[in-house]
C-alpha cells in the first residue's frame, strides 16, 4: 500500500510543478537557515571533553578589589594569580592540578631553511596531558620531575613538528626558543578542540597552541606571560613584585574523581582564601567558584549572542516557510477535491485517504529535507567565509544531518496534517455532483 | 468599493486567510527586527576611530638573544622608518584602535580614590603620535622630544604631563577648559597633569568597551609619551604620503627584517585591514540577516502568488458570472488587489504586535539591544502593502482576462 500510496504522491506532485517547487524550495530554504544557524550553537554549545567533563573543573578565587566587584553579575575574576596558583599546586589537594598560562616565543629552528618564527604556546604542569587527553602520535607529556627541576623540555604539537622536523618522530631531538635549547619529549597526533574550552579568558575560538613547556620553567626564566593580565592594583616593581602581586593572568584547572571530593576540595578553597582574609588579602565576601567543563562554557557564554539572535530569527523563518507550505498544500488538496470524492465514491476509506495524502507531505518534506541539507553546506560555507575564527565550528556532524532530514519531514508532514484533514471531509457526492 | 462582498467572500476560506495573515505578520516581525539589527550595525561599523586609516600601517617585531637590545631597536628602527622617501611620519605604539587588544585604566579624580570615576585605554607614543595617528590637537600643546622616555615591564609609575582626548576630558571637567588641570592613574601615585587635548581616538575594543554601563567611554583615550621596551617587542604606526602605503608596507617590512637578523618581523597590517577584522563579525551578521531577508520576502511573495492563483483558478466561473452581469476587467483586477490589501492589512496589524514581542525577546538576550523604534513599522508596513500588491497582480491580472462566456460552460 505504502509504495502505492507513494506512487501517487509523485504522480500528484508531477502534474504542478511550479507549485512543488515552491513548497520543496520553502522547506528547503527554512530548513537551511535554521539548521546552519543551530549548527554553530550546537557545536559551540557541545560538551567539547564529554567523558571527563564532569571531573574537570575550573579554580576561580574572588581576590578582587573590595571596593568594586570582578563584573556587574557578580561572577568572581575568571583568572587567578601566580601566588594562589602556587599556593593551590603545591598543596596538591586535588587528583590532578595544572595551573597555566598563554606564552608567546621565538622558535629558532637549526634547519637555516626555517626562518624564526614567533609561535604561540602554553606554559602548563604536567598533569595537563594526563586531564585533557590531547593524543600523542610520539612520546609523551613531561613528569613531576620535569616540573620540580624546571626541565627544559617541551611537548610540540602536530603542525609544529611538521614545520620543524617534517612530521618525522622527533623525540629526544632538540628545539632552540628564545636562546634556550629544550629537549622535545612528546609530539601530540591532530588535536584540535572546537572550543579552546581550557582557556576562555583568551578566545573560546582562538587559534590552538604550537607547543607546551613546563610551567615553572618559563617563571624561571621570566618569560611574561602572552595573554589577558588584569590588575586592580599597581604591583611593585620587577618580576618579583608582579609575581607577588594581586594581577591575574593564569588559568587553575583541577581534575576531581568523585563527587567526595569535589565537596573536599571546595571547602579546601574556601578554607584557603579564609587564612588568607586573616593575611589581609581576600577582603571581599567569600565567593570562590569550581565550575566543570560545561558550567564553565555556559558562565562564559561561549555562545556569542549574534548566533542565538540568528537561531531565534531563523526558525521563525522556518515557520514561515511552513505555513507557506501549509497554504500552498491546502490549495492543492482542495484543488483534488473531485478526484478525492471520487476514490472516496469507489470504495477508499477515510484513513486510506489520510495516508496517501500524509505521504504525499512527507515526500516533500523528505525532498525539501535532501535540498535543504545540501543548502545547509552552502550555508556553512557562507559562514566560515565570513567568520574566519568559525573553521572549527561551522562543521556538520551526523547528528546534525539527521536532525535535518528528520525536522524537514516532521515539519512537512505536521504542515500536511491539516490540508489532509480537510480533504478527508469532502462528501463523495457533492463532488461528483459539479463534475 | 465593493469591501462587503469581498469580506463576505474571504470568510469562506478562513483558514488560508489566517495562514497568509500570520505569514504577513511572521514576515513583518523578522524584517523589521532584522533591518534594524542591519542599521545597529551599520552605526556601529561607522563610529570614526579619529585617526586616519588611509595612510597608516602597523608593523612589530620581536627580538631574540642577548644581542638585542629593545631601547636601540626603537631608535634605529625609527631613524630607518622616517629616513625612507614617502613616510609623513612614525610613532612607536602598543596598540592602535579597533585591533581588541591594548591596555585599559581606571582613571581618578582625586588621590586615594576607592573607586575610579571612569576607564580609558592607554596609547603609548612620542612626540611624533600625534601627527601618526592623524588626531587633531584641540587645545594644549603635543609632548615635547625630550619628555619621551621608555617604560619597562614592570614600571608602575606614569610621566607627569598626558594628553587626553575630548570625550575623557569632557567626563573629568565637564564644561571646563580641562589643560593644566590633574587626574590620577594610580590614586595611590602622583598626580598627572593634562597637557592637551585631542578631538577624538577611539579605544582599541570599539564593542564591549563600558564602564558601570556607560559605553560612552569607547572614546576615553590617554596618550602617554612612553616608549614601551617590553621584553623584545617593537610595534610601530607609519604614516605615508597619501597613496604610497602599499608600497611602504612592503620596504619597511624588508628593511626591519635585513637590519637585524635576530628578530621577526610581524603583525603588519594596514589599518583599514585592522578595521575590516574588529567589523568582520558585524558584516557578517549583516550580510546573514540581509540574506534571511530576502528568501523571506521571496518566500512570502511566491506563497501570495499560489494562494492567489489558487483563489483564481476556484473562482473562475463566479468571475465570469460577475463578467457577464456587467463587470468590467478594471473591476475585477481591483477586487483581487483590494481583497489582497484587506489581508495583507489583516496580517500586518497582528505583525505589529508580534515585531514588538520579537523585539522584547531581543532585548531579553542581547543587554545592549534596543526596543525597536517606531518608524520601522509603518515603513514596514508600506512595503509589504506593495510587495503584496505586486505579488497578486500576476493572478489579478489572469482573473481579470476570464471571459464571461465561462459563466456559461459546464453548468
Amino acid at each position: 500500500m505504502f509504495s502505492y500510496y507513494f506512487q501517487l504522491g509523485l504522480h500528484s506532485l508531477k502534474r504542478n510543478p511550479i507549485l512543488t517547487a515552491l513548497m520543496v524550495l520553502g522547506i528547503a530554504l527554512g530548513i537551511a537557515a535554521s539548521m546552519t544557524s543551530l549548527t554553530l550553537m550546537h557545536i559551540m554549545g557541545s560538551d567539547p571533553i564529554p567523558w571527563k567533563s564532569d571531573r574537570l573543573h575550573y579554580v576561580q578565587l574572588d581576590n578582587w578589589d573590595p571596593n568594586q566587584p570582578w563584573d556587574e553579575e557578580g561572577n568572581p575574576p575568571d583568572q587567578v594569580t601566580y601566588k594562589d596558583a602556587q599556593a593551590l599546586m603545591e598543596a596538591g589537594k586535588a587528583d590532578r592540578q595544572a595551573a597555566m598560562f598563554k606564552v608567546a616565543l621565538p622558535i629558532q629552528p637549526e634547519n637555516p631553511e626555517v626562518k624564526p618564527f614567533l609561535a604561540l604556546g602554553r606554559a602548563t604542569y604536567g598533569d595537563f596531558f594526563a586531564m585533557f587527553e590531547p593524543p600523542f602520535a610520539y612520546g609523551g607529556g613531561w613528569d613531576h620531575g620535569q616540573d620540580a627541576q624546571h626541565g627544559r623540555v617541551v611537548v610540540l604539537t602536530r603542525e609544529t613538528n611538521e614545520k620543524l622536523f617534517g612530521g618525522q618522530d622527533s623525540v629526544g631531538k632538540r628545539v632552540r626558543m628564545n636562546e634556550v635549547d629544550y629537549t622535545v619529549v612528546g609530539v601530540l597526533a591532530e588535536w584540535k578542540p572546537r572550543i579552546k574550552f581550557y582557556d576562555l579568558t583568551n578566545g573560546a575560538l582562538a587559534d590552538a597552541e604550537e607547543f607546551f613547556v613546563p610551567y615553572t620553567t618559563m617563571i624561571e626564566l621570566k618569560a611574561q606571560a602572552s595573554g589577558n593580565n588584569s590588575c586592580w592594583k599597581g604591583a611593585e616593581p620587577g618580576w618579583e613584585g608582579y609575581l607577588a602581586s594581586d594581577c591575574i593572568w593564569q588559568q587553575f584547572w583541577v581534575q576531581l574523581d568523585s563527587p567526595a571530593k569535589f565537596a573536599d576540595y571546595k571547602s579546601y578553597l574556601d578554607n584557603y582564601t579564609n587564612e588568607q582574609k586573616k593575611l589581609g588579602r581576600f577582603q571581599r565576601p567569600l565567593n570562590n567558584r569550581l565550575f566543570d567543563v560545561n558550567g564553565w562554557l555556559q558562565n562564559q557564554k561561549v555562545v556569542p549572542k549574534d548566533v542565538q539572535v540568528q537561531v531565534g530569527l531563523s526558525f521563525a523563518f522556518l515557520a514561515v516557510c511552513l505555513i507557506n507550505t501549509i497554504g500552498l498544500l491546502l490549495a492543492k488538496f482542495t484543488r483534488k477535491s473531485g478526484e478525492i470524492g471520487l476514490r472516496r465514491a469507489l470504495g477508499a476509506s477515510k484513513p486510506q485517504l489520510f495516508a496517501q495524502h500524509i505521504i504525499e507531505s512527507g515526500v516533500i518534506g523528505i525532498s525539501g529535507g535532501a535540498f535543504g541539507l545540501a543548502l545547509t553546506f552552502a550555508g556553512l560555507v557562507m559562514v566560515r567565509a565570513l567568520y574566519k575564527d568559525y573553521a572549527n565550528v561551522a562543521q556538520l556532524d551526523w547528528t546534525m544531518v539527521v536532525a535535518t532530514v528528520v525536522l524537514s519531514t516532521v515539519a512537512a508532514v505536521l504542515a500536511g496534517l491539516y490540508p489532509t484533514w480537510r480533504a478527508c471531509q469532502i462528501a463523495p457526492a457533492a463532488q461528483l455532483k459539479t463534475q | 468599493m465593493e469591501i462587503r462582498p469581498i469580506i463576505s467572500a474571504l470568510m469562506r476560506s478562513k483558514v488560508a486567510l489566517v495562514l497568509i495573515g500570520l505569514q504577513i505578520a511572521l514576515t513583518l516581525a523578522i524584517v523589521c527586527n532584522a533591518l534594524f539589527i542591519i542599521s545597529q550595525r551599520i552605526e556601529t561599523m561607522n563610529r570614526p576611530s579619529g585617526m586616519n586609516e588611509a595612510d597608516t600601517f602597523q608593523i612589530a617585531s620581536n627580538g631574540f638573544g642577548d644581542g638585542f637590545s629593545t631601547k636601540n631597536a626603537f631608535a634605529e628602527d625609527l631613524a630607518l622608518i622616517r629616513g625612507l622617501p614617502g613616510v609623513r611620519a612614525a610613532t612607536p605604539i602598543n596598540s592602535l584602535p579597533m585591533t581588541n587588544g591594548g591596555w585599559s585604566e581606571g582613571v581618578n579624580m582625586q588621590a586615594g580614590q576607592k573607586v575610579p570615576t571612569t576607564v580609558a585605554t592607554i596609547y603609548f607614543m612620542d612626540e611624533h603620535g600625534i601627527d601618526t595617528f592623524g588626531t587633531k590637537l584641540i587645545a594644549g600643546r603635543n609632548f615635547k622630544p625630550e619628555e619621551i622616555t621608555t617604560r619597562s615591564r614592570q614600571s608602575v609609575d606614569w610621566p607627569p604631563g598626558l594628553i587626553i582626548t575630548k570625550a575623557l576630558a569632557d567626563k573629568l571637567y565637564p564644561g571646563q577648559d580641562a589643560v593644566g588641570k590633574a587626574f590620577y592613574l594610580n590614586p595611590e601615585g602622583a598626580p598627572l597633569t593634562i597637557i592637551g587635548i585631542v578631538d577624538r581616538l577611539i579605544v582599541p575594543w570599539p564593542e564591549g568597551f563600558s564602564y558601570n554601563g556607560d559605553h560612552s567611554v569607547v572614546e576615553n583615550s590617554v596618550l602617554v609619551p612612553q616608549m614601551t621596551a617590553y621584553g623584545n617587542h617593537t610595534g610601530y604606526l607609519i604614516r605615508t604620503e597619501p597613496g604610497r602605503r602599499d608600497e611602504l608596507m612592503k620596504t619597511v617590512e624588508a628593511k626591519l627584517g635585513d637590519s637585524n637578523h635576530s628578530r621577526i618581523v610581524r603583525s603588519l597590517k594596514s589599518v583599514e585591514q585592522i578595521r575590516a577584522e574588529c567589523y568582520a563579525n558585524d558584516r557578517a551578521m549583516m550580510i546573514i540577516l540581509g540574506t534571511v531577508i530576502f528568501c523571506l520576502l521571496t518566500i512570502t511573495a511566491l506563497g501570495i502568488v499560489g494562494m492567489a492563483s489558487f483563489w483564481v483558478t476556484q473562482r473562475t466561473k463566479q468571475i465570469g458570472t460577475r463578467r457577464a452581469l456587467g463587470a468590467t476587467r478594471a473591476s475585477i483586477l481591483r477586487y483581487f488587489l483590494t481583497e489582497n490589501f484587506l489581508i495583507t492589512t489583516g496580517g500586518l496589524l497582528l505583525g505589529a504586535v508580534l515585531t514588538y514581542a520579537f523585539s522584547l525577546w531581543l532585548m531579553a538576550h542581547e543587554q545592549e539591544a534596543k526596543l525597536l523604534p517606531w518608524h520601522y513599522v509603518p515603513i514596514g508596513f508600506v512595503c509589504l502593502w506593495a510587495l503584496g500588491q505586486i505579488a497578486v497582480l500576476g493572478p489579478a491580472t489572469r482573473a481579470a482576462r476570464v471571459p464571461p462566456a465561462v459563466a456559461t460552460r459546464s453548468v
